[in-house]
């Protein structure tokens, strides 16, 4: 029988996933915005995993919210992402500094 | 036991699409591996008895921001090549990382189970049994949870206005009809009378 624990294991390892990926495409802002999606996503399983084995629907109401900003997060990430590549030409974000104002 | 296959089906490829999504030499394939991690992700909270978020995973997620990364993708000429200049560089110390905090949360967790820590006393709202799952949350959420459902559409006007107001530019050079010229436009500003004499041309 499935327990609370294998949700928690696979999210925690989605979790890690996400970290690594930011660690490891630092430059590539892309893929740091699809990786911060995954932690939201282990976020989103954590939440659904703890109010279906506690018996308490809040849970899946701010799984809801989670996903609202994740949402709106992605859609201005991308919008600063255009507006820095029609400036700059590159998405490298080792000179992100350079964006004042 | 078909549960249990179930699950460990979807975890699998849900733990193996997220490697793919950050270790693809190119971005579209991310973005499709996001798509395999969501409908996973989607699948495992339906064998819990979560169909709302699950539909709501695959509506918003894959039909919305998935969408919206594969367009940017595709719109932007990038040379990724570049871009992972310093991937393997960072791979050791990465992987590193990651153990460390993979092991981690399964140490707090093993804490959690083995009873040191308590949690989740005191149910605020249980799920109902004879309603189906999304009319138990549109129960909750239209009456207990309605200034927070307010203010998460706030959150996505606000992305709205602000996507948009950072992306739109005036571009120079480009003409457009201006209707209030054109009306404002009088027959005497425009006609002029001229009685030319026969054999000389006009100079207006």
């Amino acid at each position: 029988m499935i327990g609370i624990e294998h949700y928690l294991v696979v999210s925690s390892i989605l979790f890690t996933m996400g970290v690594l990926g930011i660690f490891l495409n630092r430059k590539n802002i892309i893929i740091i915005l699809m990786a911060i999606e995954l932690i939201l996503l282990s976020v989103n399983i954590n939440l659904v995993a703890f109010s279906a084995f506690l018996g308490d629907l809040t849970g899946q109401i701010f799984a809801m919210f989670v996903l609202t900003v994740a949402a709106g997060e992605a859609a201005i990430g991308l919008a600063i992402l255009v507006i820095y590549f029609r400036g700059r030409g590159t998405i490298a974000v080792d000179d992100a500094s350079r964006m004042k104002g | 036991m078909i549960q249990l296959t179930a699950f460990y089906v979807f975890a699998a490829l849900l733990i193996a699409s997220a490697a793919l999504v950050i270790f693809a030499r190119n971005p579209v394939h991310s973005v499709l591996w996001l798509i395999v991690a969501f409908f996973n992700a989607a699948g495992l909270m339906v064998l819990i008895g979560a169909e709302f978020i699950a539909m709501l995973l695959v509506i918003v997620y894959v039909g919305a921001v998935a969408v919206l990364f594969l367009f940017v993708v595709m719109m932007l000429d990038i040379d990724f090549a570049e871009l992972r200049a310093g991937f393997m560089k960072n791979m050791p110390l990465g992987l590193l990382i990651g153990v460390v905090l993979v092991s981690e949360l399964v140490l707090g967790f093993g804490a959690w189970q083995a009873g040191t820590v308590q949690l989740g006393q005191g149910v605020t709202a249980p799920i109902p049994t004879d309603i189906s799952n999304t009319q138990a949350i549109g129960e909750l959420l239209y009456t207990k949870y309605i200034f927070l459902f307010e203010a998460a559409g706030l959150i996505l006007l606000v992305a709205m206005v602000g996507a948009i107001v950072l992306t739109n530019r005036r571009r120079g050079g480009v003409r457009t009809q201006n209707v209030a010229a054109q009306n404002a436009r009088r027959p005497q500003d425009a006609v002029v009378n001229k009685q030319p004499e026969v054999g000389k041309g006009v100079s207006l």
